[in-house]
């Protein structure tokens, strides 16, 4: 079944024009990759979705149309977004970042996030900017679990990370991804295939390919074309 | 060491009357960026008030009519604050020649249509007796108004820190002046707080149009303006949206431009000012505890 739906999104930034036409369908529960080469307008579709730039065409999120949406009514449908460089609020301690996140209406999941990301729970008082990029990138998801979200925009959360912390972020997205539906970009075609049912493949601002993300993984000419990287 | 210590507490209480007008214009600059060139219309407005609580409500005695004066001045400032915010600054953000120019044509607007109504003669405030005595502090005799202005000052800047750091709304304003799209995207409509701010922004410059009438032994529809260009100056050096940066900063200023008019040259204040601020731009280019913009 259909949650996400994105028909004939055009999206501007300045003077370019990231993206030409997309359209695709996410489906309910599970993970969907975003992949594609750099620049080829990944970020651009979720920064779109999430109304932080402004988009012509459609996008529907469980039935409801957010283009022309404001950005706060959209993450009040229930949309987290994890964004690309965590852009946690760095002079805010960890305990305020989560404190910001709360909404009146939901009870915050602080088992959850505690649970998935122990380590935070001793640094509630620690300054955000002083964090470890892998504990920042593990705020940034937390701060976004923190209410119900029916859907989740994540963008690159293994971008920058040690292989090590990387792991602990993918295990962690598998427990917290378990029953919702997730858009994910990723530049690691590893965590992809690792997290991902399904794969929406961009180049030059439109879609090359849609389907199972196995299928893509497991097919090095496929990956080659449309990724530019070798699948070991 | 009496004389330093009565220019070191006059710097000070003009240290006060800097930070209550640059604090607003450092927490609209950096949640908005909003360079609100009309703040120091906020000043003279607030100035304004407290001259006509203070020539008009006789049934209080001068104290009582006092406090009255400065309430009158915060509340006529707030809202001025907020109804520039509402009517015109929120069509145009993001759009920044026009901020400019609306807020330079509202500041000129607003200081002629003072001079129009008042007078550009100062209009000399009232002030209980209190004020004109003097408290004696290590061999000085240090004017009361000054030691008033000072203690009104560390109080709205103390409960200015509360308020950013012990509530809800203070929060999203630290959150938003570093990232107001991350704040929106965690389902909060930071357009509110827009309001807020210039109210707040508002509220402190109309207090300190109040306390500049007793600093300034007067009120004139320019006072606010002729302050403003220190008032930029301290928030540069604080750090944009820095509130204890803009505290030690109007410090820093206020002293400079004290000792240097008295143990420099007359008239070589305001310059040295400038100085300071090419000097702290060029070592620390975001302020002293501004926060480098990604």
């Amino acid at each position: 079944m259909t949650f996400v739906s994105i028909s004939n999104l055009q999206v501007y930034r300045g003077e370019a024009h990231v993206i030409h036409d997309v359209s695709f369908d996410v489906a309910e529960h599970g993970v969907t990759a975003l992949l594609g080469r750099n620049g080829v307008g990944k970020t651009t579709t979720l920064l779109a979705t999430m109304g932080l730039l402004p988009a012509s065409g459609s996008i529907t999120v469980g039935g409801v149309e957010v283009v022309g949406k404001p950005t706060h009514h959209i993450a009040r449908l229930g949309v987290g977004y994890v964004p690309e460089d965590r852009e946690v609020f760095s002079t805010l301690t960890v305990g305020e970042n989560f404190r910001l996140a709360e909404r009146s209406g939901s009870e915050p999941r602080y088992d959850l996030v505690f649970d998935l990301f122990p380590d935070l729970k001793g640094r509630l008082g620690q300054s955000a900017g002083t964090l470890s990029g892998g504990q920042q990138q593990m705020l940034s998801i937390g701060r976004a679990l923190l209410n119900p979200a029916s859907l989740l925009l994540i963008d690159e959360p293994t971008k920058g990370l040690a292989p090590t912390v990387v792991e602990d972020v993918v295990q962690a997205l598998v427990t917290a991804t378990s029953d919702t539906t997730v858009v994910l970009v990723e530049q690691n075609l590893w965590v992809a295939a690792h997290l991902a049912k399904h794969a929406v493949v961009l180049d030059q601002g439109m879609v090359v390919y849609q389907g199972d993300m196995e299928t893509l993984a497991s097919n090095p000419d496929l990956a080659g074309k449309y990724l530019g990287v070798a699948v070991r | 060491m009496s004389s330093f210590v009565l220019l070191t507490i006059s710097a000070l209480g003009l240290a006060g009357l800097y930070f209550l007008l640059a604090s607003g214009l450092s927490l609209i600059f950096g949640l908005m960026s909003v360079l609100n060139l009309a703040h120091g219309a906020f000043f003279a407005v607030g100035g304004y008030a407290a001259w006509f609580v203070m020539d008009s409500l006789d049934a209080l005695s001068p104290g009582p009519r006092f406090v009255v004066a400065v309430l009158a001045s915060a509340a006529v400032g707030a809202v001025a604050g907020a109804v520039v915010e509402l009517g015109l600054i929120r069509k145009l953000y993001g759009k920044h020649t026009e901020q400019i120019l609306l807020t330079i044509g509202l500041g000129t607007a607003a200081v002629a249509l003072m001079g129009g109504w008042f007078t550009f003669d100062p209009r000399l405030l009232a002030q209980p007796a209190w004020f004109g005595n003097t408290t004696a502090i290590l061999g000085a005799n240090v004017p009361n108004n000054r030691l008033l202005i000072l203690g009104v000052a560390i109080l709205l800047f103390a409960g200015l820190m509360v308020f950013l750091t012990r509530t809800r709304h203070g929060l999203i304003i630290r959150a938003g002046v570093e990232n107001p799209s991350m704040v929106r995207a965690l389902g909060i409509d930071v357009s509110r707080s827009f309001t807020l701010v210039f109210s707040i922004g508002g509220l402190l410059a109309g207090v300190g149009g109040a306390l500049g009438a007793v600093f300034f032994n007067g009120i004139n529809p320019s006072l606010g303006t002729a302050q403003l260009i220190f008032a930029f100056i301290v928030v540069v050096i604080g750090g944009l949206g820095s509130i204890p940066g803009t505290a030690v900063a109007s410090v820093l200023v206020a002293l400079t431009q004290v000792y240097v008019n008295n143990y420099g040259a007359t008239g070589m204040g305001s310059i040295s000012v400038v100085v300071l601020l090419a000097a702290i731009l060029l070592i620390r280019p975001q302020g002293l505890l501004g926060k480098v913009q990604a």
